[in-house]
């Protein structure tokens, strides 16, 4: 059997997905950043009497944007229609909370973003110039408020909270809006636009270096660079500390992927971090092989990033997977068994409608209502590992650890890099000597890709470190699927791959002509 | 000239003294065309608008959900 024809189609989905957020995250972090680029800058121009030069900066890496914009335009329409497509059991289970921010974020956002990039663009000679100003402000800021409410829907789904489920409409109800913009989601946003930001300075100071290279535009490339340069290092700050503090979340709340970050197999006090390191490919739960082929390790470290404290204990793979009596973690058997009465309970309610016996229908829903202690009690101690009943092994809960400890291990050391390049571009600017150094332009111009890489790892992390779940703990991905033809799921994944490969080749193709032709007068 | 008016040749103008715009908006429809005709027709069956009512969806809903032979 071939490998194709062994992926199934919940597999074939999530690639189709994954593939879709891959390259919608190409284009919407650059968007992120680069508004207030624009921003920032056309602020200079008008603070500085209308200084010409300015003015044609912030219009040279305002067509930039737009380019990235338009091009990017849609691509995450096509993650929502996966929703209702792929999807259907996940959208209908917790629609009613998940609609709401992605409703708000095409209703409100969008529309303010739309709107105000029109003035952005059109408007130079047409409106008052502070209100042009207003304009760039209020569009990258729309942007930003685009992304949160699509990383507070990820957020809940990485933390659900503030909704009750209801029987009789089979899907998970909003009981607090407000619940729903979790610390979890805000760190989420935080650490996402701010790793937008980085990457839109890491685009703006090596295209400005390729100027300086070039010996073109050298005044306006020093210019972008320093504001860039100082944006993104402040930036870089940001990410580190909203990186920390998401890393507390997910090891409060999400402990598997914690643990498989790190490989981490035994849990312990005092738990370390490797630095770097080496898988080895043949450990498996429960055999005795050595996580590590070779590492380099802090002790307690893992600890101290997780809880603050060196002396935390950090549950490993096999507290989770077994559990841990001393440390008050059950099993994920146990968590099984749970989840398997709280889905017969589902199952008995909809015998019990199709029976008319409304006694029975009335008993169940009176297990699941929230407002009662009885319910409090049955949610609590079943319905909260409704998903895990869909398992099929306690070991179906790790996720692909090399994945996860590779990605999160590239994403920490590029964004060690980033502080130091912008940190060395800002000394070299400072002492007026950067355009002597070429071999560290080069290296500035190379860094480009850096950060979307960073961004895209991240993000493997993220999601790769959750599964199976689609909604933590209440719903895996074998239990959200669509009743699918795999070979459809097969020709769709195919057929976006080619359609954003074009386009992504189309917007390089576009952006280095422009960027070839430079800023005009 | 009003509002409306003025709002108009605003769009209008802009518009038409595009230059890059030209290409990036051909970019433009033909990928919405793309999404909402090709991929949406023939590609994008929404499984549950085969049912009219909510009671249908949630019945379908959970008799997949207490399918755990998937």
């Amino acid at each position: 059997m071939s490998i194709l024809t062994a992926i199934d189609v919940v597999d074939w989905s999530r690639a189709q997905f994954a593939l879709t957020a891959m390259y919608h995250w190409l284009f919407v972090p650059l968007t992120l950043g680069l508004g207030f680029i624009c921003a920032f800058m056309e602020t200079i121009y008008l603070k500085r009497g209308q200084d010409p030069e300015w003015k044609k900066m912030t219009k040279f890496w305002m067509r930039l944007f737009a380019i990235n914009f338009a091009i990017g335009i849609a691509t995450g329409l096509i993650l929502e229609f996966e929703f209702g497509t792929n999807w259907s059991n996940y959208s209908y289970f917790v629609g009613d909370i998940f609609g709401a921010p992605l409703a708000i974020e095409g209703i409100f956002a969008f529309f303010m973003e739309s709107t105000f990039f029109a003035v952005m663009f059109f408007g130079w000679d047409k409106v008052s110039p502070r209100f042009h100003l207003a304009s760039t402000w209020l569009t990258a800021i729309g942007a930003n408020i685009s992304a949160l409410w699509i990383l507070v829907a990820n957020g809940w789904m990485q933390y659900p909270t503030g909704m009750a489920f209801n029987v009789e409409t089979a899907r998970n109800e909003m009981v607090n809006f407000w619940d729903i913009i979790s610390d979890v989601a805000l760190v989420k946003f935080g650490h996402s636009v701010t790793s937008g930001f980085v990457l839109a300075s890491v685009f703006v100071v090596g295209i400005s270096a390729w100027f300086l290279l070039k010996k073109r535009n050298t005044h306006l490339a020093e210019k972008s660079m320093k504001v860039a340069a100082i944006f993104g290092l402040i930036s870089s700050i940001a990410v580190v500390w909203t990186g920390d503090a998401s890393g507390i979340y997910v090891a409060k709340h999400q402990p598997m992927k914690l643990a498989s970050m790190e490989a981490l197999y035994q849990g312990s006090e005092k738990a370390p971090l490797s630095i770097v390191g080496i898988l080895n490919p043949k450990k498996e739960i429960g055999n005795d092989e050595d996580p590590m082929l070779w590492d380099i390790k802090v002790n307690g470290m893992l600890s101290f990033l997780a809880f603050h404290d060196v002396k935390s204990f950090v549950p490993g793979i096999n507290d989770l997977v077994y559990g841990n009596t001393e440390r008050d973690i059950m099993s994920t058997a146990e968590k099984m068994e749970r989840g398997k009465v709280a889905i017969e309970q589902l199952r008995l309610y909809k015998e019990a409608i199709q029976e008319g016996d409304t006694a029975t229908a009335r008993s169940i829903v009176g297990k699941f209502d929230h407002t009662t202690a009885e319910g409090q009690q049955f949610l609590n101690d079943y319905f909260k590992y409704f998903g895990y009943g869909y398992l099929s092994a306690p070991t179906d809960i790790i996720p692909n650890i090399a994945l996860t400890f590779y990605g999160f291990r590239i994403m920490v050391a590029l964004g060690l890099w980033f502080i130091l390049l912008f940190t060395v571009i800002l000394i070299l600017l400072h002492k007026q000597r950067i355009s002597s150094y070429k071999w560290w332009l080069w290296v500035v111009v190379w860094s480009i890709p850096l950060p979307y890489i960073a961004g895209q790892a991240g993000w493997v992390v993220t999601e790769v470190g959750r599964q199976p779940w689609t909604i933590q703990d209440l719903l895996p991905t074998v239990a959200s699927i669509s009743s699918l033809d795999a070979a459809a799921v097969k020709v769709t994944f195919f057929l976006f791959a080619v359609l954003f490969t074009i386009l992504l080749i189309a917007e390089i193709r576009i952006m280095l002509k422009q960027i070839k032709i430079g800023p005009k007068e | 000239m009003n509002i409306f008016s003025r709002i108009f040749h605003f769009y209008y103008n802009g518009f038409r003294e595009m230059t890059v715009g030209k290409t990036l908006w051909i970019i433009i429809l033909i990928k919405l065309f793309i999404i909402f005709v090709i991929l949406k027709l023939f590609f994008f069956p929404r499984t549950l608008s085969q049912f009219k009512t909510e009671e249908e969806k949630a019945s379908y809903i959970l008799e997949q959900l207490t399918d755990t032979t998937k």
